[in-house]
């Protein structure tokens, strides 16, 4: 059933931001600036944590769970630690995410050729 | 696609700029937002499987199995854009395939293999958040702006512990 959810949830989240490209023509840059931004104040709001235990990976995939994450890091590193937490904490989570993309990346740029 | 000012262009240019937009063939919203939503889907599909397989083997519970799960896609994407088939799904699926994480890793791996040939830190190293940069850059300062939000008004704040 939570497959279910995840490809529903996903994939709407998907098509926000197709129309994001095509009827308010903005850019793909501006679309995922506005889709992390949109994640982190949902999850200031109290919005984005319920919505992962409904859909699972369907609110973890797209992007805007990116700026969930960063609040989330700040946020819980703030009840632990307080006011510094919110600097401190911002990556905490998204680490494995920023890591592993810049590390693949590079990896990739030193072995693979340019396409297209 | 120049989100331009028009306030420095000549008559004549605004004359083109409305003739270009007149002849621009309209795009199909409907059916690119089919295929967002397709893709999109499917990738989230594939994510919550990996997620799955590390809740039932990696003995991770629910919620820290998603960390590792956006690791492995973000493998997954920066192979499949390394063989250059990301970016051959990303011309059929728009949004949907860039809209999950696996798009943001697209944009870093393409950046860094596109720029390689500037050099190491030059080009791999500088230009590699060309394009995920923004997004980055307004994730952290909205985390740090709902953060401080969160301080001010956390009822039970005594502004450290």
């Amino acid at each position: 059933m939570i497959y279910l959810w995840a490809f529903l949830a996903g994939g709407a989240i998907c098509v926000i931001g197709q129309i994001c490209f095509d009827v308010f023509k903005l850019t793909p840059a501006h679309t995922m600036t506005l889709l992390v931004v949109a994640g982190a104040v949902a999850e200031g709001l109290g919005l984005y944590d319920p919505l992962i235990n409904y859909v699972g990976a369907g609110a973890t995939v797209p992007i805007t769970s990116f700026g969930n994450a960063l609040v989330h890091g700040a946020i819980s590193e703030y009840d632990d630690h307080g006011w510094i937490g919110i600097i401190t904490g911002i990556f905490k989570i998204t680490s494995a995410g920023i890591s592993a993309a810049i590390i693949f990346s590079f990896i990739a740029a030193l072995i693979a050729k340019p396409k297209g | 696609m120049s989100n331009g000012k028009n306030n420095q262009t000549t008559p004549t240019q605004k004359e083109y700029q409305a003739l270009a937009k007149k002849r621009e063939p309209s795009r199909p919203v409907v059916s690119n937002c089919i295929k967002a939503f397709l893709v999109g889907g499917l990738i989230s599909i594939i994510g919550q499987a990996i997620q799955d397989m590390f809740v039932n083997w990696g003995g991770f519970d629910r919620k820290e199995a998603s960390n590792p799960t956006v690791a492995v896609l973000i493998l997954i994407s920066v192979i499949l854009t390394s063989l250059g088939v990301y970016d051959k799904i990303a011309q059929w699926a728009g949004a949907g395939s860039a809209v999950p994480v696996t798009g943001f890793a697209n944009t870093m791996a393409s950046a860094a293999i596109e720029h390689r040939s500037e050099g190491l830190v030059l080009g791999v190293g500088g230009k590699m958040f060309k394009l995920s940069g923004p997004v980055i850059v307004f994730g952290t300062v909205a985390a740090f702006v709902v953060g401080i939000v969160h301080w001010i008004f956390d009822p039970g704040s005594t502004g450290g512990s």
